[in-house]
């Protein structure tokens, strides 16, 4: 009734009206786009500042302080009375070499208390190293050779400039004297970072720069490995069910929103329920990789059915229609049409599991895979560790050195990460099909 | 390719599920060990130099806390229950009973050192000089009240210098340990009831009432004066110097590691020192210990091994490699009967 009521408006005057809103609405667009920019780019500045800080602290954790001595494989310590069987070539006593090359290099050190700040430069586990080179070539016995040693932490610290040198002596991880041997190592070329091939290649130690990744790697590995494959395909097997072939009724349903729930079900508990059923009644090994593989199944499993099931849907039904019209069977279409196309976003779903998998740390701590293992895991039924595990077990020991090594071992799991993650995003580039 | 896919994962699901019973637990060739985090560094350190002198695998040493260790540990006997349990303070009587409940009948206990509890703070902050009297005044929930000393009043105290007229007038913020740590137990114990024992009638009140005494000295408050940083004690070190109001608790080993950012407040007139808390001086300083099931050496190998390694005296001794990682061993007094005990493997008796 109005719009008869009104006069009609001429295109100029609604170009006039839209001529001036227009300028109001660029404007609130311009600020819509400025809001989400802001959002991205703060963001970015967090995750940056985030890589800054691991980073920063956790390139340390790829070089190692060495110190180059000449040691002297004496004989006279290592087999007295010249025996060369591999039981008492282990257990001569290797301190005495490094102790007898620090003592040839500073002779002017004498007394046992000004011995023990000397040999205190070089790491404990060093005496282990050269075990290991006379076990493996007993001929080494009578010769000299010059050899780059571990350094202990301390060395470690203040060639990495992490303690100042300024500080007070008592406050210092190196006492004066100390720092005289120091200078002078470093001024004849004898004392240097080297790259910590140790780190990647070693297990866990005590002592931080004796401390490697690899068990945790390995730990990891076995674990996942496992984890794929009890729940891709259990969860495919759901996915393709419960999608193509279950009637919808009540009980699928009840199932659904039990997936669902389970999706959101805080990890601690799948830790207490294989603390409960897989070590309690079934007796399996604690801190083993295959329990470890059981409860990430239980936790990846509502990830993968969820995605499966959503690349399932994005299939058109025309596809199925067509292949049923051509005489294939039920099953046949959905494994020779449906199945084929899905895949590749079930691939995505998994590989997304399995990366929440791999930075899960809470459900292991039931299990016992939160230990101090030595050891690199030979099965899956070795005691294993994790490689979020070893991050919190070095973020949580009082030396000092552990610090970069705890942001080295974060650096080594985000490789991981985005090696998996990219690998999703490729698969789905490669293989999803547009309709 | 499908049909192979679906053969395949099929074949996955036969193999695992066939796997998992065949791998019933068989015998162990590595001793396990679980228990206590502040004995935790110590342990592992010892396990360490063990499995490198070759002839036994390295000891697998789980950090899982002290009262969840010893219920590991007296679970039962068998090659699925932990050998070694760490301890930061003694095993209970009713822990000891629980044991011998589930069939283990023999522990063996080892005093392995002393561990001292600080109260620690950024070198940029005002030196604290505390009484143990003082550290409860400033954290208990509920204090004696100042015009009546033996009624309670909910903690009135914000600063230092309310509860002690000679101490800074700086914020009371302490960063401290949760509940379910070994820690916070033996923070309870050394400082809130032991400060609480300041007032006559609380003491008396420890004989005739243990449970109320321990509901009115080991009740921390919960107004933000007591801040609980969790197990990390690294994280609370970070805190503290990033905030030179605050104070920290924790283990004496962090101070020692972290001496160019913190230093340790004055306990009664004593300084968190080396030779303090090995003497007993330092008034809050509780012993370590590690307990072992009898039943299992000789059957689990190494066990004997590893003892003689933890009580030797290139581990335990004053110079040893144990007392570098910040450990405080036994006086040299004890130290010859804590070997002995271990060797013959002398039961405990509460």
């Amino acid at each position: 009734m109005n719009s008869t009521n009104k006069p009609r408006k001429t295109p100029q005057e609604t170009q006039a009206i839209v001529e001036r809103s227009l300028s109001r609405r660029y404007w609130a667009e311009r600020r819509f786009r400025l809001y989400g920019l802001a959002a991205v780019t703060a963001g970015m500045l967090f995750l940056v500042y985030l890589f800054f800080v691991i980073f920063s602290n956790g390139m340390g954790a790829f070089r190692q302080t060495q110190v180059r001595l000449p040691v002297y494989f004496d004989p006279a310590i290592i087999a007295p009375e010249g025996q060369r069987d591999i039981e008492s070539l282990r257990a001569a006593d290797y301190p005495a070499l490094i102790r007898a090359a620090l003592k040839a290099k500073f002779p002017e050190v004498e007394g046992r208390a000004a011995t023990r700040e000397l040999t205190r430069l070089i790491s404990g586990s060093a005496s282990f190293d050269l075990q290991q080179m006379v076990v493996g070539d007993p001929g080494i016995i009578g010769t000299t050779e010059e050899i780059w040693l571990l350094g202990s932490d301390a060395v470690d610290l203040m060639a990495k400039g992490r303690v100042e040198r300024d500080v007070p002596e008592d406050q210092r991880p190196l006492s004066d004297t100390q720092m005289g041997y120091f200078d002078k190592l470093e001024s004849e070329g004898a004392l240097a970072l080297k790259f910590n091939a140790n780190f990647l290649t070693g297990g866990d130690s005590r002592e931080p720069e004796k401390a490697g990744i690899w068990g945790a790697v390995v730990g990891s590995f076995y674990t996942l490995v496992l984890t794929l494959l009890l729940s891709f395909p259990i969860g495919v097997a759901t996915a393709v069910y419960l999608e193509e072939f279950a009637v919808r009724n009540r009980w699928t349903d009840l199932i659904e929103v039990n997936i669902n729930n389970l999706a959101a079900v805080p990890s601690i508990v799948f830790g207490l329920l294989g603390l409960a059923v897989f070590i309690g009644f079934f007796g399996l090994p604690r801190s083993a990789p295959l329990v470890g593989a059981l409860v990430l199944t239980l936790l990846t499993l509502p990830t993968i059915i969820i995605a499966s099931r959503a690349a399932l849907k994005a299939v058109p039904p025309s596809i199925r229609e067509a292949a049923l019209g051509m005489g294939a069977s039920k099953i046949q279409t959905v494994a020779h049409h449906v199945l084929p196309l899905a895949m590749p976003g079930m691939l995505t779903g998994t590989i997304i599991g399995m990366a929440r998998a791999l930075g899960e740390s809470a459900p292991l701590l039931m299990i016992g895979m939160v230990a101090f293992i030595v050891d690199i895991p030979q099965g899956f039924t070795d005691a294993a560790t994790a490689l979020p595990v070893q991050v919190f077990l070095w973020s949580d020991s009082p030396e000092r050195g552990f610090m970069e090594k705890t942001s080295g071992a974060i650096i080594v799991l985000l490789a991981f990460l985005v090696v998996m993650n990219t690998a999703a995003v490729i698969l789905r580039k490669r293989f999803e099909r547009r309709w | 390719m499908t049909r192979k896919i679906l053969v395949s994962s099929l074949a996955a699901v036969v193999v695992g599920a066939l796997a998992t019973p065949a791998l019933a637990q068989s015998a162990r060739d590595s001793i396990n060990v679980v228990g206590s985090s502040t004995v935790y560094p110590f342990t592992t350190t010892v396990a360490e130099q063990f499995g490198r002198g070759g002839k036994f695998k390295t000891p697998k040493v789980e950090s899982t806390g002290t009262g969840g260790g010893i219920k590991l540990f007296c679970n039962g006997v068998g090659p699925q229950f932990p050998d070694v349990a760490n301890a930061s303070r003694r095993i209970k009587a009713a822990e000891l009973a629980s044991c011998a409940k589930n069939g283990v009948k023999d522990v063996v206990e080892v005093k392995v050192g002393y561990d001292g509890i600080v109260v620690a703070q950024s070198k940029a902050g005002v030196a604290l000089a505390l009484s143990r009297k003082d550290v409860f005044l400033a954290l208990a929930k509920n204090v004696p009240d100042p015009a009546n000393p033996s009624s309670l009043i909910p903690n009135p105290y914000t600063t230092w210098k309310d509860v002690n007229k000679s101490l800074p007038a700086v914020k009371i913020e302490v960063l401290g340990p949760p509940p379910t740590s070994g820690t916070r137990d033996s923070f309870v114990e050394l400082y809130m009831e032991a400060g609480c024992r300041a007032y006559a009638w609380l003491d008396a009140l420890r004989t005739q009432d243990e449970p109320r005494f321990k509901r009115a000295c080991g009740t921390v408050r919960e107004d933000g004066g007591y801040v609980e940083a969790g197990e990390n004690d690294n994280l609370i070190v970070q805190k503290l110097t990033a905030n030179k109001d605050a104070v920290g608790i924790f283990g004496y080993s962090f101070l020692e590691e972290n001496l160019d950012k913190l230093k340790g407040a004055l306990v009664d007139g004593v300084s968190p020192t080396y030779e303090s808390v090995s003497s007993g001086k330092y008034p809050a300083s509780r012993p370590l210990f590690i307990y072992v099931k009898k039943q299992h050496v000789g059957v689990i190998p190494g066990i004997a091994e590893f003892l003689a390694e933890y009580t030797s005296e290139k581990a335990l001794g004053e110079e040893g490699y144990l007392a570098d990682k910040g450990l405080v061993p036994p006086l040299k007094s004890e130290i010859g009967k804590i070997r002995d005990d271990a060797k013959n493997l002398k039961p405990l008796k509460l």
